[in-house]
């Protein structure tokens, strides 16, 4: 973990003007020591004394100064407090602290989290640490739909706080794994690339710029921005650069090469946009030295005799002899796409506010300015190395290896969902036949196969993923519901429930792909949408934990089996409110929509209604109870 | 195995048929080193010839593994080494620096050749050497390389890294120690390439075993080592060597003409070569044959260097004139090499000896910039071939390439037709030869063309435990309209779109890596612009980043390192490639880096070329095979070559489509290897974009399950020693 160094400055209160030094961090402790040696701030911390960590949210709104408060006990307050030079800096430090504080608590002989299930009583309180309280506060302040749930079902007495978290252990742990926010990274358009629009009358065309092209453009022709950080405004007006930069582009889209090279001998800067880039020329040979053995074919090149100049077949129509001769480029798209992509994937270097062109040019100069990597030839041998042994191993007789990924962070996954599937659609025109043959393709037997592992997978690990509700992801929770209900209807045998289920779904699907935009909840009166919405959701988490709990082994599943009852019962009811309050014009696409619901809950109730019944037959309750 | 071991024990040849991705290299390494550990008698010595160097570091990380599982005192006392050229391993920091390979292979001949060491014996301060080579020379002088080298597994990293412990030069390290090693990884061409063969692999045993692993190309290999074509620039060049040699003889006459005499007297005395020369500097070698190559005294009138160099200016005249035709021009070397004798007055023989003649001068002269020497050599390479073989040869003049006929650009072209030429020392010298490949179908055409007689030929297929690949033929697009490369569709616009939308729909409903394999650059280059303009190619970067290969090595590997970043952090990307193209040649696809391949068209060769007509009509006299046949095998060669990159072992999935009409015919399809055809479903054959969108969505949600390792029933993935046992007996029993 090592430690880390930063300056900042160390205030009593929040109108403390503070004390500027220099707060340095290790693994135990922390300390901080003013730049003024006399004054008597000095600070010398233990780690193990400081219960968690607070900082303030700094936007553009209010001209607030980054803080970060280190406190000594998480109720009364109290604390030590830091205020940073800008936001990255004290996010960089609040990360250090949190993984100081994380890993102490880890350290700390662990409480239960969990009370064990099957215990007499079931202990209301649980002890958390402040880590994980922190962990499970911040989820509920980033996703309102979990925030509702919480509410209804926590303090609604309807579930035990433990029981809520127990199926989101996984969400908590991306959570705590996660960095601190998605990387922001570069269209995937080549926005670079603008094509210029004639107005047809005159033999004028006109291109129009973005700061975000700009920062494209700059990003990916890297002399383009040198010139620029060199010209402007020394030489000429941004406008003046502008104009050159795509008198060059034109010419080259053109291909007009005679005219291209007539322009470049009288103008040097314009001749700039024409030449190969040197620097990107320069970061290729950096490159190449790091590239995975197994595709260095630049190696190979270096290897091969039988292509002497002159030796060989050079031309019998396989390979085709291209002039590489002429100093002006003859840049191509392909080489054009390679480049973009490259960039896209290297991602976005700094989150600047793109205002204007100066600042974009700067702040990637700045983001630059990394110390190039000096000695590339010993450490980076041995990562190619490791590269070279997972390209030889065979898949099947080794253990799954899992490649570093990095994770999506959807703020409002209905709209992400929404989005994609309008894009989807965009994208493939009329044909849907193959859609809707994919939805009813799934046999039963897969269906109850999946359904079984899914529903193991619940009780051990939870629920995989947030609760998400787009068009799409209702689709989903149809089918989980749909699975859901296979289970019982393995009891009970009735196949008709999930086969009106799946047509349900397929028919809603048909009427959503015939407008895209105008989807089958889009209908719907907004209010009455939400509230579907919000039971969708409420009844998805009511049936997870429903199932979980069979069969009922002890009291306290027995206990949260009623509790659960006697919340589906509600909402049964309101579903059914819903349904006779609609207007009769969206009636019916209401009572679709409602219709795997109650059926799911139907489902429910049969199999308790079922459960009991054996239980009484067979003359005492499970277990004891 | 079984069938390797058949021929291993007949001492016989083999061509061995076997689908990518079931563990072929390993299979075969782990075979022979433990065949020849069986037999104390016989011992091992295996030569692994790879295509590509990032092949040879794929094969020796597999040889590592297989190290690690061989009982404690064999893998202790086995050496596996690669060699490669000092461009991949030198390390001396400014030779090293240059960026081509001949101007590495010049900065070390400067700082290592005899006479520079000789030099510098006299006049330390002014001559610098190379450190690592004088310590190699002493280590080689002293007899104990081998204490800088344990036995292990080396590559080309470890060797570099080596040297630069050790403070030896990797290269002249490896290039002693071949001969000592057990295991021999490098390329194609130290076998096979006279001019480097009968330097690097003059001392290989006959014992050795020799595989060719992807071997479905070596035809063509074989005949490139042979050929030599000359071009204007080559011309100039050579008149600028021919005058600064010129000058070097004068310098000589006039300070040390001793020198010259004593070379004369040695050319008298028969001997072209000085006997051994130092390994330092030893140059690329006669380009014929090494049994082609005369063994007597180079012919009285070159032996005086002036007269030598007389001949040679007559020559380069000669040829000049050649190139000055407006017309297409194709002759036999028989021929050509009178109309020599007629206009310049030099006769085959002396001709034959060219090559030697020059090294000799060169070495007399004590030249090390030999990249600048480049072009007289290239003339030399030349006449040496044509004095030397009169069958299997053609020369053809062409004053400008047929697709650009308005840029004049002649080049004479000595272009060899038969691939058994270059192959047939390596099958005499070697007991064991094993070629071997993912597609060699069909099988039977192989002997032919390289003239041997194999004791095993076999085709083997798969033996999967799901159906893992699904090889698909779409002849329409989704408009219904046929899509193919045939020369007079493939620039209709409504075939470009339907490949486009193909694209585009398969983009969104594949996870991962797209590889896409385009006929030809050009074709590459044009369709890509197209799909630019209408449109289609922003779509699918809305689903995927787009790489594309280069004519630039450099460009490409940085694209396909990218290519590889996108598919392992999830972004998923497309990687437009061509077939023949390099990267074609050596570069896997496999697991999530390529879920689906395409490819676009059948990769014909350009019919027109005359190098291929000549080529075609050689085969069709002296082997009986018709150019239909001929044409038709190799394109499907290299369609299955790109499209089996996919897959790497049985836990892997992908898809394979050919998008052409042309591949619904039989007699095309049927060419295809047997382990493609055996998944080609019926069904498959004529599907539009649709269908196999369709039929895509199907197999993938079907694949992306969680593969079930331990199998059911018979078809386990990973057998147990008490399965093999089992296996033994009933084949016992039956």
């Amino acid at each position: 973990m090592g430690s880390m160094t930063i300056g900042a400055k160390y205030k009593t209160t929040l109108k403390d003007p503070g004390t500027t030094g220099v707060l340095r961090m290790n693994e135990d402790k922390f300390t901080f020591t003013p730049h003024d040696p006399r004054s008597a701030m000095k600070l010398n911390v233990d780690f193990r004394s400081i219960k968690g960590h607070k900082f303030n949210k700094v936007d553009g709104s209010k001209p607030a100064p980054p803080l970060l408060n280190l406190s000594k006990d998480s109720d009364k307050g109290g604390g030590y407090m830091f205020e940073f030079d800008n936001v990255t800096n004290r996010d960089l430090s609040r990360d250090f602290v949190a993984k100081v504080l994380g890993k102490q608590q880890g350290t700390i002989p662990p409480k239960p989290n969990v009370p064990p299930e099957n215990s007499v009583t079931s202990t209301g309180e649980e002890q958390l640490s402040a880590a994980e309280m922190q962990r499970r506060m911040k989820l509920l302040q980033e996703d309102s739909e979990l925030q509702k749930l919480h509410m209804k079902f926590v303090l609604g007495n309807i579930l035990q706080e433990s029981e809520f978290w127990a199926t989101r252990k996984n969400l908590l742990e991306d959570e705590a794994n996660k960095g601190s926010k998605q990387r922001p990274g570069f269209k995937s358009a080549m926005l670079a690339d603008v094509r210029p629009s004639a107005d047809g009358r005159t033999n004028k065309v006109t291109f129009s710029l973005t700061t975000e092209i700009i920062h494209q453009i700059f990003a990916e022709k890297p002399a383009v921005h040198r010139a620029f950080l060199d010209f402007v405004p020394k030489k000429m007006s941004e406008k003046d650069f502008w104009t050159k930069y795509f008198r060059a582009e034109y010419l080259l889209r053109t291909k007009n090469t005679v005219a291209a090279t007539a322009e470049a001998a009288e103008d040097e800067e314009l001749a700039i946009f024409l030449k190969n880039d040197d620097i990107l020329a320069k970061e290729a040979r950096l490159k190449i030295k790091r590239v995975d053995p197994t595709l260095d074919m630049e190696a190979d090149a270096g290897d091969d005799y039988i292509h002497l100049p002159d030796h060989g077949i050079i031309r019998d129509g396989s390979k085709e002899t291209i002039d590489n001769d002429g100093e002006l480029a003859r840049r191509t798209l392909s080489q054009d796409l390679n480049r973009h992509a490259a960039v896209v994937l290297e991602g976005r270097s700094s989150d600047v506010e793109l205002t204007d062109t100066k600042t974009v040019a700067e702040a990637i100069a700045r983001s630059k300015k990394e110390p190039p990597s000096s000695s590339i030839s010993d450490d980076t041998n041995h990562e190619r190395l490791v590269k070279v042994a997972r390209m030889t191993e065979i898949e099947d007789l080794q253990a799954p290896r899992s490649l570093p990924y990095a994770p999506l962070c959807i703020k409002d996954p209905r709209e992400y969902f929404d989005s994609q599937q309008a894009n989807a659609l965009r994208s493939l025109g009329g044909n849907n036949d193959g859609r809707h043959a994919r939805n009813c393709r799934l046999s039963t037997d897969d269906a109850f196969d999946h359904l079984l592992g899914q529903i193991s997978s619940i009780k051990v690990n939870g629920l995989n993923y947030p609760v998400i509700q787009s068009d799409v992801a209702l689709k989903k929770l149809m089918m989980k519901a749909a699975f859901e209900d296979h289970v019982d209807i393995q009891i009970t045998c009735d196949w008709r429930v999930l086969n009106e289920l799946n047509e349900g779904i397929s028919r809603s699907r048909r009427l959503n792909l015939k407008n895209p935009q105008d989807s089958l909840l889009g209908q719907i009166p907004r209010r009455t949408r939400d509230e579907l919405m919000d039971h969708w959701a409420a009844i998805q988490e009511l049936l997870q934990h429903f199932w979980s709990s069979y069969p009922i082994t002890t009291s306290v599943l027995y206990n949260k089996v009623q509790r659960i009852k006697d919340a589906m019962t509600q909402i049964y009811q309101k579903l059914q409110d819903i349904k006779e309050s609609a207007q009769p014009d969206v009636r019916h696409e209401i009572s679709q929509l409602v219709k795997p619901m109650t059926q799911a809950l139907d489902a429910a109730f049969n199999h308790d209604l079922e459960q009991q019944q054996k239980s009484s037959k067979s003359g005492n309750k499970p277990n004891g109870f | 195995m079984g069938e390797l071991k058949r021929a291993l024990d007949a001492r016989g040849h083999a061509l061995l048929e076997m689908p990518t991705g079931t563990g072929k290299t390993a299979a075969l390494i782990s075979l022979i080193t433990s065949y020849s550990l069986a037999s104390p008698s016989r011992p091992l010595r295996l030569i692994y010839c790879t295509r590509t160097v990032h092949e040879m570091e794929k094969t020796l990380a597999e040889l590592r593994l297989l190290f690690a599982h061989l009982p404690a005192a064999a893998s202790r006392s086995l050496l596996a080494l690669g060699l490669s050229s000092r461009k991949n391993l030198c390390v001396h920091p400014q030779a090293s620096a240059a960026a081509a390979r001949d101007s590495v292979d010049t900065a070390c001949r400067r700082l290592t050749a005899s006479w520079v060491r000789d030099r510098a014996a006299s006049d330390p301060d002014s001559t610098p050497l190379c450190d690592f080579f004088e310590s190699f020379d002493r280590a080689a002088a002293a007899g104990d390389l081998a204490s800088y080298m344990p036995p292990g597994v080396y590559t080309l990293a470890d060797l570099r890294a080596l040297g630069r412990d050790r403070g030896i030069c990797p290269y002249f390290l490896a290039r002693q120690m071949v001969k000592y090693a057990n295991v021999v990884v490098y390329s194609y061409q130290y076998l096979i390439d006279p001019k480097v063969a009968s330097i690097v692999s003059r001392e290989m045993q006959k014992e050795c075993v020799v595989v060719f692993d992807e071997a479905h190309n070596i035809d063509n290999v074989c005949i490139e080592a042979l050929s030599v074509s000359i071009r204007k620039q080559t011309l100039e060049g050579a008149e600028r060597n021919l005058r600064r040699i010129s000058q070097e003889i004068d310098r000589f006459k006039a300070t040390d003409a001793n020198r010259l005499r004593a070379e004369y007297n040695r050319l008298v005395d028969g001997l072209a070569q000085r006997g051994n020369l130092p390994i330092s500097d030893a140059w690329l070698a006669n380009p014929a044959l090494p049994e082609d190559i005369l063994k007597e005294a180079v012919p009285g009138n070159i032996r005086r260097a002036e007269h030598f160099l007389a001949v040679l200016r007559r020559l380069v005249r000669f040829l000049d004139g050649r190139l000055e035709t407006e017309n297409v021009e194709n002759e036999m070397p028989v021929a050509f090499v009178a109309s020599i004798h007629s206009q310049a007055g030099i006769d085959q023989k002396m001709l034959r000896f060219c090559y030697d003649r020059l090294h000799s001068l060169m070495l007399t002269l004590e030249i090390t910039d030999t990249d600048e020497f480049m072009h007289i050599q290239t003339i030399c390479d030349f006449a040496t071939l044509i004095g030397t073989y009169t069958r299997g040869f053609s020369i053809i003049i062409e004053p400008y390439d047929e697709r650009m006929p308005d840029i004049r650009d002649p080049v004479i072209q000595l272009s060899c037709h038969d691939a058994s030429l270059a192959i047939q020392p390596v099958f005499e010298r070697f007991q064991t030869v094993v070629i071997t490949s993912g597609t060699l179908s069909p099988i039977d055409l192989y002997p032919r063309l390289l003239n041997f007689n194999p004791v095993i030929s076999r085709s083997f297929t798969m033996s999967l435990t799901r159906d893992c690949i699904c090889p698909m033929v779409l002849t329409r697009g989704s408009d219904q309209l046929p899509v193919s490369t045939k020369f007079d569709m493939r620039s209709d616009p409504g075939v470009v779109r339907n490949y486009g939308r193909l694209l585009l729909e398969m983009a969104s409903a594949v996870p991962d890596g797209i590889v896409c394999f385009f006929v030809s650059y050009s074709y590459m280059d044009g369709i890509v612009n197209s799909w630019n303009e209408m449109g289609i190619l922003q779509d699918i970067m809305q689903h995927k980043l787009v790489f594309i290969e280069t004519p630039d090595v450099v460009e490409t590997t940085l694209a396909l390192d990218n290519y590889r970043k996108a598919c392992d952090c999830g972004r998923g990307a497309i990687f437009f490639s061509v077939a023949r193209g390099k990267v074609a040649e050596g570069i896997d696809f496999d697991r999530h880096y390529g879920r689906l391949v395409i490819m676009f068209g059948v990769p014909f060769q350009y019919t027109l070329s005359r190098i291929l007509l000549a080529r075609l009509e050689y085969l069709r006299e002296t082997f009986q095979i018709k150019e239909g046949d001929f044409l038709t095998f190799d394109a499907l060669r290299q369609a299955a070559q790109c499209v089996g990159r996919v897959i790497r072992s049985k836990a892997d999935y992908g898809m394979m489509i050919f998008a052409d009409k042309r591949y619904s015919r039989h007699d095309k399809r049927s060419k295809l290897p047997g382990w493609i055809l055996s998944h080609l479903h019926d069904a498959h054959l004529n599907l539009s974009t649709d269908m196999a969108l369709h039929i895509a969505r199907e197999f993938l949600r079907r694949m992306a399950q969680p593969y079930d390792k331990t199998g059911s029933g018979g078809n386990k993935t990973l057998l147990t020693e008490e399965d093999l046992q089992n296996m033994a007996q009933d084949a016992m029993e039956m």
